[in-house]
């Protein structure tokens, strides 16, 4: 079976102002509270196209490497429902305002980081479009509740072809675009918060045979319910189709807490949205600077290339930056830019630090991230901030501490009691022992009581050796450096 | 006499001069308004705010300080024009009581300059319609029923028969909004033209009506028709008003995205004397099947007007002409079926007591707040907009509309300056008669001499030129160049001194007198 995956996705654009009025964006504000006469469909009124929101439907369409349509066109898209005021959606059906694209993300083959490959998707278009209001069933007083805060805010919906086959394709897809809006500033992209929302189409078929029919599935709100949603939906349909059944044509929703897709009873049939063109709206023409004419106003025009000149660098590129930067590996790369300022806590730890990058960033993955992780933290809400760690790397470069007496320093750390890692230290006896004539005591009495061990290493299994300096470094309370304790103890049982 | 008809040379001149004050004319307006409410003109009068507008106006004048010509001079909005804090009916149940908060930019401007808002004037509901007989208010009455010209040609056909029910319709849809500055209860007024609204009742109740080039003026705050085709109209008694109004409207809107860009520079109608340079077409097809033969006579004696006063008159052709009805009317019905989608009862309007659902309160909603012209082309608009009619319809007619198009640029090109034609069929018809068709067939009879200039949006104008043989006005058309007003109401302008259309001599009845009104019809005469 070869299952065929592809998404919408809708995008919020990050904008003061909804696409074609002027009333606030803005989360979770009082409802009704940023409603304008134009979003609460009073008749008479008329959109006026938000420049913000084109231009960021252009950057995102430049970093997806779309091709930009000079002239794009609008349209209204009709259906009767509580949370769309005007009875229709102004939409890019016709011709939308960029086509053509791709995007590359990676995904570890085996779930071994070390093993990841880059697959790219195409970019079929992306529209500006309204969002919707929300409407809220209140079914024991038999209501509707309707809330037209959001009703107007402007969208870019992403089209993305059908070239992924399993969620965690998708969710990487997903992740990557959420990636480059962020960094681009065009949506800020929270799917908690519904500035981006998935839609999936799924289907399977036989190697060979045409596709097969595809369902829609929706109400899907983070990543990791994405992969789980299409997965069991690809399984659905092979089972199905299996055991001799059809595949309807339908949408389905996601039930997170069953892990299932269920029939939407929403809509019956299939709907027919009337498609006209948008009478209020002129034609939407975008210049470049061969074609932006001399004696326009510099306000009424957005310039393609101007905007192209001034694209930030985006997650691809900044992870080869880093991994050219710091000689740090790939997946490495990939991991500081999946978490949300990671790579910055990284960036300030090696400028803090004389340990090089290529060992911080052990610290940073392994230790630092797991205790994220462990407690559900974002790297902003960390206890140990950069300078904490810098320092305590700093303890360990200049090979005061070892390296398990600096893990027990991050663990008291972590405790956010405002101690220095000079002072845990200092409190919890974790200096190395510096006198080399202590250390040579401690070996000497170590080798006295391992008779057994001392003849097995002389007699050529030096594998033993590691139990020696176990030992001394049980003496020593992890206070010896494991390398300065092998060398002395070769030396001894050499003599 | 200084309040005969002019707005630019004379009430404007005499509210300066203090002949009459903003508040005495205000109150005439209002006592007339009453008088003469059989018309059934207006559906709001908004008399507080009036008055309040009217001191306010009135206070500028002591100090010498006049916001302009139209300061202190009263005026009506056709009712499908938001005006905040006075109700906007659009003459449908789905608004009724509907308060809006905002005011249309036109409203606005007019108001800025000092305007006085006596109230909102009757349509056809929504605007769909010919004869201003299709509201939920009742019809209109055009004011020529009661006037002398009238009545002295008219011939009682039985005793028992009176004016009441020989009455005849204003046309429509601004019906209301021509049938107040015909009776001298306004000044000015506002209407729209989607297919000939604003022309139309201008030719029968013997006014100037003026659909401006589509981008001039403003459409944000008139509930919409066709987005595509309406266009604020501006009805007034003489061709230099409708250039003041003109001046005080047009220009750029950065609410209206489908505004021209220029600026716009208000102008002063030069006196035209020399018609010579001017080249006038007659376009062939507006030879109309239906056109009455008086009125051919007419549009034959201004084509020779024109000719002896040695303009260049040339016969033309504008083909597509007859394909218009039908191209309107699947435009017209898809952007209804559109626009009238938000009428839902959800955020503001009429809704329905129904409540078992959101489906079942929208169809029982739209049912009740809707007459069945407005449902006609609403299901006639979602028929051509599905998916499978959508190319062989829609598509297909937006074809059409750029031939038709096509052929004024043509014939423009060609070296014509403004085309001359008819502006309605015949006279106005008695009501009785009128309703004997429904709105559909009047509509598309009527509108087929009005509407092309508004597929192509171009501008033109009514102008009044004389009575027919029952009494009634007459009006003929000129249709001008894209955003060229100055030349087409110069041209206007001449004409209209040419014909000197007279004064209609009304007849007013005062029931509590029992006696004509004479003087309240000299004052105005």
């Amino acid at each position: 079976w070869v299952p065929v995956v592809g998404l919408e996705i809708h995008a919020q654009i990050s904008s003061n102002s909804k696409l074609f009025s002027g009333s606030q964006v803005q989360f979770a504000a009082a409802p009704n509270s940023l409603v304008s006469f134009f979003d609460a469909s009073l008749p008479g009124t008329l959109p006026v196209l938000n420049r913000r929101c084109v231009e960021a439907a252009v950057m995102t369409g430049l970093a997806l490497n779309c091709s930009i349509n000079k002239r794009s066109l609008f349209d209204r898209k009709h259906y009767f429902y509580a949370d769309l005021p005007a009875g229709y959606q102004i939409t890019q059906q016709r011709v939308p305002i960029a086509v053509n694209g791709s995007l590359s993300y990676s995904i570890c083959i085996d779930n071994k980081m070390s093993q990841m490959v880059t697959k790219t998707v195409r970019i079929k278009q992306i529209q500006l479009e309204q969002d919707s209001g929300k409407s809220l069933h209140d079914d024991t007083r038999n209501q509707t509740l309707v809330d037209l805060n959001r009703a107007g805010v402007g969208l870019m919906e992403v089209v993305m072809e059908p070239d992924m086959c399993c969620g965690e394709e998708a969710a990487a897809a997903v992740r990557e675009l959420q990636l480059i809006l962020q960094t681009l500033g065009s949506s800020q992209a929270v799917m908690a918060e519904g500035q981006l929302r998935v839609d999936a189409n799924i289907s399977v078929h036989h190697p060979g045979e045409h596709y097969g029919v595809r369902t829609e599935v929706k109400n899907i709100n983070s990543l990791r319910f994405l992969a789980k949603a299409v997965d069991y939906e690809i399984q659905r349909q092979i089972e199905e189709l299996e055991n001799g059944g059809t595949i309807l044509n339908e949408t389905r929703a996601f039930d997170s807490k069953l892990g299932c897709t269920v029939p939407m009873r929403d809509k019956e049939g299939k709907q027919d949205y009337r498609f006209m063109p948008e009478p209020n709206l002129p034609p939407l023409i975008l210049y470049d600077a061969k074609s932006l004419p001399a004696n326009m106003n510099h306000q009424q025009v957005v310039n393609v290339d101007w905007i192209h000149e001034r694209l930030p660098d985006l997650p691809s590129v900044k992870r080869a930056k880093l991994v050219e930067r710091y000689g740090i590996l790939p997946e490495h790369g990939f991991t500081l830019l999946n978490e949300d300022g990671l790579t910055e806590f990284f960036e300030n730890v090696v400028k803090q630090t004389q340990m090089k990058p290529k060992k911080v960033i052990g610290w940073i993955l392994n230790d630092l991230l797991s205790y994220l992780k462990q407690h559900s933290l974002t790297v902003k809400e960390s206890p140990v901030s950069s300078f904490l760690l810098a320092d305590l790397l700093n303890l360990l470069e200049k090979k005061e501490i070892s390296s398990t007496a600096a893990k027990q320093v991050l663990a008291e750390l972590w405790k956010g009691e405002g101690k220095t890692p000079f002072e845990i230290v200092k409190e919890k006896k974790l200096e190395l022992i510096q006198d080399q004539k202590e250390l040579e005591q401690i070996c000497q009495a170590v080798i006295d009581g391992q008779e057994n061990e001392v003849m097995a290493i002389k007699a050529g299994n030096q594998k033993v050796l590691n139990k020696l300096i176990g030992l001394v470094q049980r003496e020593t309370q992890g206070r010896s450096n494991p390398a300065l304790v092998k060398q002395l103890l070769e030396k001894k049982l050499s003599e | 006499a200084a309040l005969k008809g002019g707005l630019r040379f004379q009430v404007s001149a005499a509210l300066k001069e203090g002949h009459v004050t903003p508040t005495e004319l205000c109150q005439r307006c209002l006592s007339l308004i009453k008088s003469t409410k059989f018309l059934n003109a207006y559906i709001t009068v908004a008399e507080e705010t009036a008055l309040k507008q009217a001191e306010e106006s009135e206070k500028r004048y002591r100090r010498g300080q006049p916001l302009g010509v139209l300061d202190g001079i009263p005026i009506a909005v056709k009712d499908n024009f938001n005006t905040a804090g006075i109700e906007t009916t659009c003459a449908s149940n789905m608004l009724k009581g509907y308060i809006s908060p905002y005011n249309a930019t036109v409203v606005q401007k007019l108001l800025d300059q000092g305007a006085v808002l006596l109230g909102k004037t009757n349509l056809d509901e929504f605007a769909m319609g010919s004869g201003s007989t299709d509201g939920v208010f009742g019809p209109v009455r055009n004011p020529w029923s009661y006037s002398r010209q009238y009545k002295e040609k008219s011939v009682p056909k039985s005793h028992s028969e009176d004016e009441e029910s020989n009455w005849v319709i204003t046309g429509g849809s601004s019906g209301g909004s021509a049938a107040a500055v015909s009776s001298f209860t306004c000044f000015a007024a506002l209407g729209s033209d989607t297919g000939g609204s604003t022309r139309n009742p201008a030719a029968h109740c013997g006014v100037v009506g003026l659909k401006p080039t589509y981008g001039l003026i403003s459409r944000h705050g008139l509930i919409p028709l066709v987005n595509s085709m309406d266009v604020p109209g501006i009805l007034t008694r003489c061709v230099d008003d409708a250039a003041v109004v003109l001046g005080s409207l047009a220009g750029h809107d950065p609410k209206d995205s489908t505004t021209i860009q220029d600026n716009f520079k208000p102008f002063e109608l030069p006196n035209l004397t020399d018609v010579s340079k001017l080249s006038i077409g007659i376009p062939k097809e507006y030879h109309a099947p239906g056109l009455s033969s008086e009125i051919l006579a007419l549009w034959s004696k201004a084509a020779d007007l024109f000719k002896n006063a040695g303009a260049k008159v040339v016969e033309v052709s504008l083909p597509h002409t007859r394909y218009s009805i039908v191209c309107y009317h699947v435009l017209c019905t898809a952007e209804v079926a559109s626009n009238m989608a938000r009428f839902d009862g959800l955020e503001y309007g009429h809704r329905s007591d129904m409540n078992k659902s959101t489906e079942s309160m929208y169809a029982a909603t739209r049912r009740e707040g809707f007459n069945d012209v407005v449902r006609g082309r609403i299901l006639s608009g979602n028929y051509f907009l599905l998916k499978q009619n959508y190319e062989n319809y829609f598509i297909k007619a937006q074809k059409v509309r750029r031939l038709i198009a096509n052929d004024f640029v043509k014939v423009f090109g060609s070296g014509v300056d403004i085309l001359l034609t008819p502006t309605t069929l015949s006279d106005a018809v008695p009501y009785m008669e009128f309703i004997k068709e429904d709105n559909r067939t009047r509509s598309a009879q009527d509108d087929i001499l009005t509407q092309a200039a508004n597929m192509a949006g171009l501008p033109a104008i009514n102008v009044p030129t004389g009575l027919s043989e029952r009494g009634l006005p007459v009006g003929l058309q000129f249709i001008g160049r894209s955003f060229q007003e100055k030349q087409l109401l110069t041209v206007a302008k001449w004409f209209e001194k040419q014909v000197k259309f007279p004064m209609i001599q009304l007849e007013v009845k005062r029931h509590d007198h029992g006696a004509f009104q004479h003087q309240k019809s000299a004052f105005f005469s």
